[in-house]
């Protein structure tokens, strides 16, 4: 018998880098696509559907009738409505219509409607540009958290919150900074400028990135919820058995601080596969760009240690619903665990946000010094130090608490060995300004800032990683005072200067100047006032998260509540900037390159194409060639360019 | 959707729109988080001298926590509130007399049965140092060394409280009467010590960790 | 930038050598930037130490608390010259080496191993000396004030781990939502509310929680131990002269962990001895009806929390042995209930 031949469809090819073979082409109105009105149908209908299915299960246990809340009902609302919002967003149509056996259907994407922003689009400059607003909208958000919190503080004995408002206020400030704020710099600045940085056109995973930038508001308004619901009483760090013990609205924390973990995870894989797999040829790993490496080894670190902090957060939640005893010392269960296993997460998680911060200041100073950047290859293994070793530290959170008493010194070394590869930071730092055209623009002064700033921070550590000088300063506002210099003072003023020099390129629209100066000044003078006598007052036995304090701290305390409201004020000068120049303003014709920076990312101009490039260049020398006489990174080959296809599979 | 021309001064006044709707859903929130449960104060009755009644129920009743535990503080004109933020002068002796309308159970840590810096405690006209019997709940003001303990309903009381708070004399009740000397003006926290917030871990959640139920401030005012 | 072929760069003295004549042009520099950053370091640093030094936190008023204090002190010296390094490089850099409106590049320096050498020898001869110091600062005084475990291995004279041979005085502080108190297993096992040890004599801290993880601090005696349920921690001090002390809640532990507050104090042989026999009068009457004292506690399965039933810290145990006392032991019979029972429902 012979075989039939028969016609078959041609295949369709979706995975590889380059043309998808893609059959149809649609065009639809805005309103007839998934977007984020669609989103917030499903979510509503999500959350109805979890929380009558929460009742519906859990209504007559005896923990439901004798307490009074359900955290089932909230739980399930919450998980199911995160669901519903995905799917009103269209994130499961490409998977189901593939799991179905239709073939993928994509979107013209080439239109520059404004639209675009609002649905999910896998464009990752479009998702770059989401993450900006996003990320500065929660930042504000929680800012004003940090106001009220630093009004109650005013006065030890006269008290504008209730004490159980008060911690909720604190975990909100904490939590939603921490969570919320892990992606302020890979969001925007990673997902936008990676591709351009690396001359690739597109992210190995766009739909990943996508989601990860979607599950962010989700994350954001589960989190604010929980102030409905009674708030959360443990900080920021979770710790069970009092998250066990705490109202409905810890459940808000746990299901917003997952959901964030499986961004974080998403995220990071995608970049790391960018990076690994699509840097264009000629793109050496020595001619990457410190703040690519920055970024690639947070992603790392994102990838190895969120998952953690899913499985944690969601053993707490079972402890909570189901009363399994994971954290509940009576029925067997630890209260070390949640400790270490936050902890394992926890200390990665803070070098996920220093690293981007040291990946942007390096980046931005050979660009303003106008030479390149000093001992490029030791600080790349810097930042592949600190990242391996940020996980071997992990217990230095845990000093006091009763760990194995061998551990302590063992840790103590580990801790104290990480400060080797962050001062490679200041060894490049020193190498670059060494006898270059310093030009003090707005970016550059927040470099400065960063640098000057984190010092201080780091400084503050090497004491906390010193266990009899830990005695002294752990749980006490000194520790508070340490991250705000290294996180705030590192990360955020890294966040403003890259957002500075790069806003001309992502939208084509440049800060003014003079503002930018004013907000530099003045945040840069409110933020040391306000945290440098924090130092003091920890030392002087103030705890932290307390709403009382010794009468004789109050003088203090003021000096750092009044200088907190000129922070505010400062970022107020910024929103101003910010909203004028980019929204009232005329647009104004702007130079491709107003930095004159020899950076990949400069030569796509605005608005960018599709694309990014004409066609895949070839780079022929590094980004920090200042001085060499060297000509630009990449060359592009004049034959015909392959044909690329603007619009991106759905 | 076509791209609108919106102009210049058009796009100030949206921003200001929406700079002016957020600046007011900030400021509610400032004001419905800084909201404090009602104040009472002692009823004076003497120059150095007040009063302060108070009752403790088994269930609230009302939204939003209907079975919650919690205190409830009489005004002097003899209306209930539902609050635990009390007011009394300083330099004063301060009569307390409570209502206790629940049933007892064992204490976390029997220290606290006794009767700590109070003078006259009564229990139905009884006086008592110490109560070894199942513990409703207490009145501790561990700033100033006062701790008094709200002897339960005994457990074959026919009668007990079935409404919703406030609830009357004519149910089983433990009538506590104590009194205390305050000193110079300040602001303390007090708080039960029975683990009764009942289907929390370690009995010391929902009501016994939110102001208005199970604990609250004691303001001493000049 | 347009994309035009780049052209390969004519030389490229990017690398730094120490014998080139560029090196003349580093030499002002290097100069200044050593003689400033020297003079300030050489007239703060001990400044920091000597006159700062001895009023820092947290105060000399037990061995552990000066030892800690030694620490901030040697660390706050020694990060002196770090800091100054570093800001007088920024302050001379954003100073001198200013483009002043010209456009041109500056010099091509892409490393030097001379300095990058000398870096990370430096940072890490500091960062392993600081290591060395700060174990040894960790052992003696036995653990530095802080919470230990049930089982410390750095342990001051007449420390034992079986009960019966432990000469230390023992203090138990138990931590409950929301406020301090102390048994003191020597007399008697009362338990106060009020914190009062002894001048001149070495205390050993037994903290310990009844429901959620607080944190001990007692400010002036340098003690911080965590409080962890079912779990022991050790630490030991010893007060070097009489006066008050702060204890606070370190730990998040609830909405009034701010109010979690006392104040205890040091006093004289004397005057403990009686004040601690009057607090075994004041509560003889409750003395009994608390649970024979032990290093944990656990709660009985209808909802009250101390048991009486538990197993007190074995005093016969093998000195090489270390006691499981110290360790949350599910099986003293308690079967594990659900929920407690509600007790106040009508």
């Amino acid at each position: 018998m012979s075989i039939e031949t028969v016609d078959i469809l041609p295949p369709v090819d979706g995975g590889q880098p380059g043309n998808p073979d893609i059959e149809t082409f649609i065009t639809r109105s805005y309103w007839r696509q998934p977007n984020i009105f669609t989103g917030l149908v499903g979510a509503v209908v999500g959350y109805a559907f979890g929380h009558w299915l929460g009742n519906a299960i859990a209504g007559s246990y005896q923990q439901v009738v004798g307490n009074g809340e359900n955290n089932h009902a909230l739980t399930l609302g919450y998980i199911f409505g995160t669901v519903g919002w995905l799917a009103g967003l269209g994130v499961f149509n490409y998977p189901a219509r593939k799991l179905l056996g239709y073939q993928p259907q994509a979107v013209e994407e080439n239109d520059q409607k404004f639209n675009r922003y609002f649905r999910y689009s896998l464009d990752h400059k479009v998702v770059g540009i989401q993450y900006l607003v996003a990320m500065l909208f929660y930042f504000f958000v929680a800012g004003l958290f940090a106001l009220v919190i630093r009004s109650e503080l005013l006065s030890p004995t006269r008290h504008l919150l209730a004490p159980d408002t008060y911690l909720e206020i604190v975990g909100e400030h904490g939590t939603m900074m921490m969570m919320m704020m892990t992606s302020a710099i890979l969001g925007p600045f990673g997902n936008y400028l990676i591709p351009q940085m690396i001359g690739s056109r597109r992210m190995a995973f766009p739909r990943l990135e996508a989601l990860s930038f979607w599950l962010t508001p989700a994350a954001f308004t589960i989190l604010l919820s929980s102030l409905i619901v009674g708030g959360f009483p443990t900080g920021w760090t979770g710790y069970a058995p009092l998250s066990i013990q705490a109202k409905e609205g810890m459940d808000s924390y746990l299901v917003a601080f997952g959901l964030m973990a499986v961004s974080m995870i998403l995220a990071g894989m995608n970049i790391v596969v960018t990076v690994i797999n699509y840097r264009a040829p000629g793109m050496t790993w020595t001619r990457v760009p410190l703040f690519v490496w920055s970024i690639l080894v947070t992603a790392l670190l994102m990838v190895l240690a969120a998952p953690i902090l899913v499985v944690a957060t969601y053993m707490a939640l079972m402890d909570r619903t189901v009363q399994t005893a994971l954290f509940d010392v009576n029925h067997g269960g630890s209260s070390y665990l949640w400790q270490n296993l936050f902890w394992f997460f926890g200390h990665p998680e803070v070098y996920i946000l220093a690293l981007p911060g040291f990946g942007i200041t390096l980046e931005l100073l050979p660009v303003f010094a106008r030479k390149p950047a000093f001992a490029y290859r030791t600080v790349v293994a810097g930042f592949v130090g600190v990242g391996t070793l940020s996980f071997f530290v992990w217990q230095h959170h845990l000093f006091d608490s009763g760990i194995n008493p061998d551990m302590r010194p063992v840790v103590m070394f580990t801790t104290e060995l990480i400060s080797i590869p962050t001062g490679i930071i200041y060894l490049c730092m020193i190498g670059t300004l060494w006898r270059g055209r310093i030009r003090l623009t707005v970016p550059m002064l927040f470099s400065f800032g960063m640098l000057f700033n984190f010092l201080i921070g780091g400084i503050s550590g090497v004491f906390l990683s010193d266990v009899p000088a830990d005695g002294v300063a752990h749980g006490s506002f000194f520790v508070m005072s340490h991250f705000h210099y290294t996180i705030m003072g590192g990360y955020i003023f890294a966040f403003f200067a890259g957002l500075y020099f790069w806003l001309p390129k992502m939208i084509g629209r440049r800060l003014n100047d003079r503002l930018g100066k004013i907000h530099f000044w003045t945040m840069f003078i409110a933020f040391n006032a306000t945290f440098l006598p924090l130092f003091a007052i920890g030392e002087l036995g103030m705890p932290r998260r307390v709403f009382e304090y010794a009468q004789r701290l109050q003088t203090l305390n003021d000096w750092v509540s009044i200088s907190a409201y000129c922070i505010g004020l400062s970022l107020l000068i910024f929103v101003y900037n910010f909203i004028k120049s980019t929204i009232i303003d005329d647009k104004v014709p702007l130079e491709q390159n107003p930095w004159d920076s020899r950076g990949l990312e400069w030569t796509v101009p605005y608005p960018a194409p599709v694309d990014n490039f004409p066609a895949t260049p070839i780079v022929v020398s590094g980004p920090y060639e200042y001085g060499t006489g060297a000509g630009p990174m990449i060359v592009v080959p004049a034959a015909a360019a392959q044909t690329t296809n603007d619009a991106v599979a759905l | 959707m076509t791209a609108i021309r919106v102009g210049r001064a058009q796009r100030t006044g949206l921003v200001a729109a929406v700079f002016a709707v957020f600046s007011a859903f900030v400021i509610w929130t400032f004001i419905h988080l800084t909201h404090y449960p009602p104040t009472v104060a002692a009823a004076a009755t003497a120059p150095g001298e007040a009063n302060i009644t108070m009752q403790t129920v088994g269930a609230i009743g009302t939204e939003p926590h209907p079975p919650w535990v919690s205190y409830l503080v009489q005004r002097p004109n003899g209306t209930w509130v539902h609050t635990t933020v009390l007011k009394v002068p300083a330099h004063s002796t301060v009569h307390v007399t409570i209502y206790q309308y629940d049933s007892g159970s064992d204490l976390r840590n029997p220290l606290m049965n006794q009767v700590q810096g109070v003078g006259d405690a009564t229990v139905n006209g009884k006086p008592y140092s110490m109560w070894t019997d199942a513990i409703g709940h207490t009145f501790t003001v561990p700033q100033l060394g006062i701790s008094v303990p709200l002897p339960g309903i005994p457990s074959d009381a026919k009668n007990p409280c079935s409404t919703n708070a406030p609830c009357s004399p004519s149910f089983d009740h433990m009538k506590v009467q104590f009194t205390f000397q305050t000193g110079a003006a300040g602001t303390y926290t007090w708080q039960c010590f029975v683990p009764c917030g009942v289907a929390y871990i370690a009995g010391f959640g929902g009501p016994m960790s939110t102001v208005g139920y199970m604990n609250g401030v004691l303001q001493v005012t000049a | 930038m347009s994309a035009t072929p780049g052209e390969p760069a004519a030389s490229r003295p990017d690398l730094e050598r120490a014998s080139t004549p560029v090196a003349n042009v580093n030499r002002p520099h290097v100069i200044r930037i050593i003689s400033i950053w020297g003079v300030l370091s050489v007239v703060l640093a001990p400044i920091v130490y000597f006159v700062w030094g001895p009023h820092m936190p947290p105060g000399n008023m037990s061995n552990v608390a000066r030892g800690q204090q030694f620490d901030n002190q040697v660390l706050a010296t020694v990060a002196t010259p770090v800091v100054l390094f570093i800001w007088t490089y920024l302050g001379y850099s954003i100073t001198c080496f200013r483009s002043r409106g010209s456009s041109d590049d500056g010099p091509p320096i892409k490393g030097h191993r001379g300095f990058q050498a000398s870096w990370l020898l430096g940072t890490t001869a500091i960062v392993m000396a600081l290591f060395v110091f700060g174990t040894y600062q960790l052992i003696t005084p036995a653990g530095a004030g802080t919470g230990s475990g049930a089982n410390p291995i750095w342990v001051p004279p007449g420390y034992s781990a079986t009960a019966k041979t432990n000469k230390i005085l023992q203090v138990q502080v138990i931590g409950q939502q929301w406020r301090w108190t102390f048994r003191y297993p020597a007399y008697s096992g009362v338990e106060t509310t009020q914190l009062e040890i002894p001048v001149g004599v070495e205390i050993q801290f037994n903290v310990t929680s009844l429901d959620v993880i607080h944190e001990f601090w007692a400010q002036q005696l340098a003690v911080k131990a965590d409080a962890n349920p079912g779990v022991n921690n050790i630490a030991f001090a010893r007060a070097n002269r009489t006066g008050s002390v702060d204890v606070k809640c370190a730990e998040l532990c609830g909405t009034l962990h701010g109010a979690m507050v006392t104040t205890g104090a040091v006093v004289t042989q004397a005057d403990f001895t009686s004040w601690i026999t009057t607090q075994v009068k004041v509560h003889a009457a409750d003395i009994p009806l608390l649970p024979p004292y032990a290093v944990t506690y656990l709660p009985t399965p209808d909802g009250g929390y101390y048991d009486p039933g538990q197993d007190p810290v074995p005093d016969t145990s093998a000195p090489t042995g270390s006691p499981s006392s110290g360790e949350p032991t599910g099986d003293t019979g308690s079967p594990a209930s659900a929920a407690p029972s509600p007790s106040a429902s009508s």
